[in-house]
């Protein structure tokens, strides 16, 4: 694990050399030991928005200050124009896009990110294969047991014990939530006519956790439960995590190639030439994991301070290119290369000083 | 010169004084302010209702309106006896070392940050209460609906329990210091008079201690019912009034923690205000009452020995 983590490192500063030169606008400020970029949002992403930005300013002197507030509080603070960009799982719908008043916001994918069911039953080893209405099942209380038929019947030759299933969902509103009952919605009318889809839902059963941390310390200390969590915290918490199948009828495991497979060909489903918002949740890619994500960077269209709005065009102008390179490493897929095109002409439009 | 330095002095120290009553002016205005169209929409269904859904509009807290009493209360319950015995211990019965000892350590606890403790008790006391609080209860009251259903480990017990060791230590400190003061000479007076040991203790030293202890136990509660990481790890988080104190359950402050970073729309945040004036509301109005109806019945209790006297 700490040795895939320093070979990333090696690999994202090895890319950075074809990077292109500093920004002229660094020697014109003079001062690199200020903060030159603020943003605000997401904490999903934010192990890899961390190592962008550390890598960002040993490269180019730029410093970028991000708090990790929660997408919600991003979302809040961008429209208040505290800070120059903000970041979240969940894209903004065109009505609140309006409700903005400062500009027009651009939305662009960042990354791709995955979640992942995470379980703790005693005595399983086999990997656990679930489908969406099971699982919709299992969060809406109709499925209670782990030896329920249906279970069963998608996990033959497994011994699943009789004891009841402990649901672990997010307490807090969150971009993982999101995703998750984006998935369960789409496949489930039931869910769809429940709880829904959103950032916080309704959860008809089961007990409540703070952050993905919470999820997985919550599943990990107690026998019989499931959950959803981001894939890196699976992989850190070593719990193990179930294979879902996909619109194609295979049955994939979570790993950063079925999270890229999940993004394959999405430039060709893109609504319209700046607007990036394709769920990736249950595409029809054969080897794609169905609980794929875009993870978002927010930005006025209009930039009104000339130095600040070129120097987040030429960061996230990198992040979409370089900075991939750190993605796999953390547990992240890198954009696929014909939507980083995309993304560049979308930047190509922002204007830089009114 | 003197007066001018005087003036100075007395301007400086009002100014500072003055920063308490303004802080908590500035605050009760911004959540006052921020609350106020959950609190004319809403009314009195916030306090009534328990379902809470952001998004449709309903917002209930009644589930951890009572969860948060009930957590605090719990609490304070455990802890009290336990706290003032150990400063009684301490104070009169402990060699000096022993009690050097566990003063430190009751310092030390006072000072572990509240997120540490939550940690342990999502790591160890979770599957404690699982594994053997929760049988051992049921084995002895599983009849009541007070241990009714399945424990996961988190829930009302666990998050009482937690916070009674968060709080022990201050209840511990205070009632250390108010008994260590209670002068030797009425002491002694007890003892001479014939009063055994523990005679003395009852009837000389907690009688006089008591008003401290009392705000000590306050002070206690005021922070059990504000505690927000420690309980949100280990209390389930969930929206629901049951009898069974192994059920999940949900605390004001929880909630808070919970949604204050994602809550984007305008009506969620005026709810999360007006759950936050809640708390203040609650937390003030507790510790207020409970410290002034125990001075008055300390006032009562020395007025009747000065009469008996």
């Amino acid at each position: 694990m700490r040795r895939a983590t320093l070979l990333g490192v090696t690999l994202g500063l090895a890319a950075c050399g074809g990077d292109p030169p500093a920004t002229p606008e660094r020697n014109a400020n003079g001062r690199t030991g200020s903060v030159d970029l603020t943003g605000a949002g997401a904490t999903f992403p934010y192990p890899l928005y961390s190592r962008w930005f550390s890598e960002y300013a040993v490269k180019t002197g730029v410093k970028i200050n991000y708090q990790s507030i929660g997408s919600g509080g991003g979302i809040r603070q961008l429209r208040e124009g505290v800070v120059d960009f903000g970041a979240s799982e969940a894209p903004l719908t065109d009505a609140e896009i309006a409700q903005i008043p400062r500009g027009r916001v651009l939305q662009v994918p960042a990354v791709v990110g995955g979640v992942v069911l995470v379980y703790n039953v005693p005595g399983l080893t086999a990997e656990l294969k679930l489908t969406a209405d099971v699982v919709a099942d299992i969060f809406l209380g109709r499925i209670t047991k782990w030896n329920d038929p249906r279970l069963a019947e998608l996990n033959a030759g497994v011994s699943l014990p009789p004891d009841e299933i402990v649901v672990v969902y997010r307490a807090d509103g969150s971009g993982t939530t999101y995703v998750f009952t984006d998935w369960l919605t789409r496949v489930s009318a039931a869910w769809a006519g429940g709880p829904g889809h959103g950032k916080d839902v309704r959860w008809p059963v089961g007990l409540g956790a703070k952050g993905n941390e919470g999820v997985a310390g919550q599943v990990k200390t107690t026998p019989n439960t499931i959950g959803f969590v981001e894939l890196a915290y699976a992989t850190q918490n070593r719990l193990p995590s179930a294979a879902l199948r996909n619109r194609a009828g295979f049955f994939v495991a979570p790993t950063v190639n079925a999270l890229a497979a999940a993004a394959a060909g999405v430039e060709n489903r893109l609504p319209g030439p700046n607007d990036f918002r394709v769920s990736l949740v249950d595409t029809p890619v054969g080897d794609a994991y169905p609980l794929a994500s875009f993870s978002w960077l927010l930005l006025y269209q209009a930039q009104s301070d000339d130095a600040k709005g070129r120097k987040l065009v030429d960061f996230i102008r990198w992040a979409v290119r370089t900075g991939q390179g750190s993605a796999r490493a953390l547990d992240y897929a890198p954009l696929p290369p014909a939507l980083v095109t995309r993304i560049l002409a979308t930047l190509d439009g922002v204007s830089i000083g009114q | 010169m003197t007066g001018l330095g005087d003036r100075v002095w007395r301007g400086t120290t009002t100014l500072a004084a003055l920063a308490i009553p303004a802080s908590l002016g500035v605050i009760s205005v911004v959540l006052l302010v921020g609350a106020w169209p959950t609190l004319r929409e809403t009314g009195l269904a916030l306090v009534l209702d328990r379902s809470w859904e952001p998004r449709s509009g309903a917002f209930g807290v009644a589930a951890a309106l009572v969860g948060t009493l009930e957590t605090s209360l719990l609490a304070v319950l455990i802890a009290a006896p336990l706290g003032i015995g150990t400063a009684l211990y301490t104070v009169e019965f402990a060699p000096t070392g022993v009690s050097r000892v566990l003063a430190t350590i009751c310092d030390i606890l006072a000072a572990i940050p509240s997120v540490v403790y939550g940690l342990w008790g999502a790591a160890i006391l979770v599957p404690l209460v699982r594994t053997v609080v929760a049988p051992a209860l049921q084995a002895v009251g599983g009849r009541t609906p007070f241990f009714a259903g399945p424990s996961y480990g988190a829930g009302i017990l666990t998050a009482a329990l937690l916070l009674a060791l968060m709080i022990l230590p201050f209840v511990t400190a205070v009632s250390r210091e108010v008994i260590a003061a209670v002068p030797v000479a009425q002491r002694e007076a007890a003892l001479a008079l014939g009063a055994t040991r523990w005679e003395m203790l009852r009837d000389a030293v907690l009688p006089a201690a008591k008003t401290g202890i009392a705000g000590g136990i306050a002070l206690a509660l005021g922070r059990a019912l504000g505690e927000t990481m420690a309980v949100t790890m280990v209390i389930g988080n969930r929206h629901e009034l049951s009898w069974s104190l192994l059920a999940p359950g949900y605390t004001l402050a929880s909630l808070l923690a919970n949604e204050f970073g994602e809550a984007a729309s305008d009506a969620h945040l005026s709810a999360l205000m007006a759950v936050a004036l809640l708390l203040l509301l609650l937390v003030t109005l507790a510790v207020n009452a409970i410290a002034r109806r125990l001075v008055r019945t300390v006032r009562a209790g020395l007025a009747a020995v000065e009469v008996t006297r």
